[in-house]
């Protein structure tokens, strides 16, 4: 699902690059935590998978393509095959839950009829039945960051890309949202979850990516977070 | 389902940015009004020059057989005067370049053409006017030379120079055209300005929605459809203001004004009008339309 062959990431104002010759590859329906302290390059490395960026040196394969010779006029059909959530949410404040949800779909020209069947749909799997007029400031955190993965998996996507969707939750929350990603990796979809959140990854016991200063120093799987290397 | 999404997007982005939109709206109006009215003021001047204007400086008209001046005296000119007249023009080479002969049958014609927009043309008949030769000159000041040689002569009802008659009105009407011109210019740079950062606040306010819109996929042409509708609707109303100027002028000015105090020029036509008004709303919308995309493409990046 995603390949990387030594690549490296240079940003133009920085002496160090961000990410240093990483290579790794994920397989389809896989459930991958990425770890690392603040700055080791993550944040770069899903920025590369959704093609926000471009590598430096080296290939980035992702969903079959070869980003370094997809076409910009080729990337939101790309990108429509991948979800992703954020620690922030990012929901739009003046339209309703299900609102959200259709927004998706409705900015990338999906018939009404469609909208209409799949939106309580995908409401459901992440346990926002009855809640679809609400609007975001009327939820709790967590509901919110439901409506977001409802959002990134309304369009059954082949992969989600997670970037701390438990940052900003407390631990019982988190939980809840933690079995909601791992439901939809049971449906097939492969995630991709950035944490700091210890507790999480200890206890899931997947596999774990662990980046240092752009280095690749951990591929373990059935992981934990970090002391026992 | 795509097009009412589009819709309500626009509709709530000009709403958002009504302050914005209003200016836009008026900096394209008043440039394009003044643009619209320098087209008016160059199509008044050239209904006004005959068909002669910018061919000859010097126009020789002959005794018809209702001429009263004194030179006119004998009746009609007659063949022997017209052919004498003639070959005493050839005979001023180098000075005389070219002599062109009007009939009256052919002064008919160009009367009727050059006052196809008002009700004189159908009152007025070939034996009403006169026929003359139309001389041009190897050196336009020199009109006195042939003034003097054939004011007065038998046969010669009047000597004029068509330069003298209308060129200073021109001068003054090309000079208003040319400011008019220039400020026009000046607001059109005003508007492309202020739609520039008008999309950029735009693009702005609204960036929630449009990060959310390139992750999940939606083409970039979806993306900016909304705002460079927004820009292109502010330009049509700002350039239907503009054609309402133009035509008010028309109306108001030309029409109701002008045309009943001098009833022997030419003034412009609806035709004239007709032909202003597509460039004028084209210029807007291509103008709002060039700057949004250009300004869209810096601010909305995938």
């Amino acid at each position: 699902m995603i390949l990387f062959d030594r690549v490296t990431k240079l940003y133009p104002s920085q002496q160090r690059p961000a990410l240093d010759e990483v290579s790794l590859e994920i397989e389809k329906g896989e459930f991958v935590f990425l770890v690392g302290p603040s700055g080791s390059g993550k944040s770069t490395f899903l920025r590369l998978v959704l093609r926000e960026e471009r590598p430096t040196k080296g290939k980035v394969w992702v969903a079959g393509k070869d980003l370094g010779h997809l076409s910009n006029w080729k990337i939101p059909h790309f990108r429509r095959q991948i979800g992703t959530v954020f620690q922030d949410f990012r929901l739009l404040p003046n339209k309703t839950v299900a609102e959200n949800v259709a927004f998706a779909l409705e900015v990338i020209g999906k018939p009404h009829s469609q909208i209409k069947k799949v939106v309580p749909e995908v409401l459901e799997v992440v346990g926002l039945e009855g809640k679809e007029s609400r609007r975001p400031d009327e939820l709790s955190g967590g509901e919110q960051q439901r409506v977001s993965i409802a959002r990134a998996f309304v369009n059954r996507p082949m992969l989600l890309i997670a970037d701390e969707p438990t940052g900003n939750l407390d631990p019982g929350t988190s939980v809840g949202i933690m079995k909601l990603l791992d439901r939809i990796n049971r449906l097939g979809t492969t995630v991709v979850m950035s944490t700091h959140d210890q507790a999480i990854v200890d206890q899931m016991r997947r596999r774990v990516i662990e980046l240092e200063g752009g280095l690749l120093v951990r591929d373990q799987s059935r992981g934990v977070y970090g002391y026992a290397r | 389902m795509r097009a009412t999404f589009v819709t309500s997007e626009v509709a709530t982005g000009l709403r958002r940015n009504l302050t914005m939109t209003i200016a836009v709206i008026i900096t394209v109006a008043v440039s394009l009004g003044l643009f619209g009215a320098s087209l008016l003021v160059r199509a008044q001047v050239s209904a006004m020059k005959d068909y002669w204007y910018d061919k000859v400086q010097v126009s020789l008209f002959l005794c018809g057989p209702t001429s009263d001046t004194p030179s006119c005296a004998g009746g009609a000119v007659t063949n022997a005067q017209r052919t004498q007249i003639q070959a005493d023009l050839n005979a001023m080479r180098p000075l005389v370049q070219q002599v062109y002969y009007e009939s009256q049958a052919q002064a008919y014609q160009h009367f009727q053409e050059q006052f196809k927009n008002s009700p004189i043309a159908q009152n007025v008949t070939a034996d009403a006017l006169p026929e003359s030769f139309r001389v041009k000159l190897s050196d336009p000041s020199k009109y006195n030379v042939v003034a003097s040689a054939f004011a007065g002569r038998p046969g010669v009802e009047q000597v004029n120079d068509e330069q003298q008659i209308l060129d200073k009105f021109f001068k003054l009407l090309g000079g208003l055209q040319a400011i008019a011109l220039t400020i026009a210019m000046v607001m059109l740079v005003v508007t492309v300005l202020l739609i520039v950062n008008t999309m950029r606040v735009a693009a702005f306010s609204r960036r929630r929605e449009t990060s959310i819109m390139r992750l999940v996929g939606a083409s970039n042409f979806f993306i900016q459809l909304p705002f460079l509708m927004e820009a292109v609707i502010a330009a049509l109303l700002g350039a239907l203001v503009a054609v309402l100027a133009v035509v008010g002028m028309k109306v108001v000015l030309i029409d109701g004004v002008l045309a009943p105090s001098f009833q022997f020029t030419s003034f412009v036509g609806w035709d004239a009008v007709a032909q202003i008004v597509p460039i004028v709303i084209l210029t807007g919308i291509v103008l709002a339309g060039l700057s949004a995309f250009f300004t869209l493409r810096k601010y909305l990046r995938v």
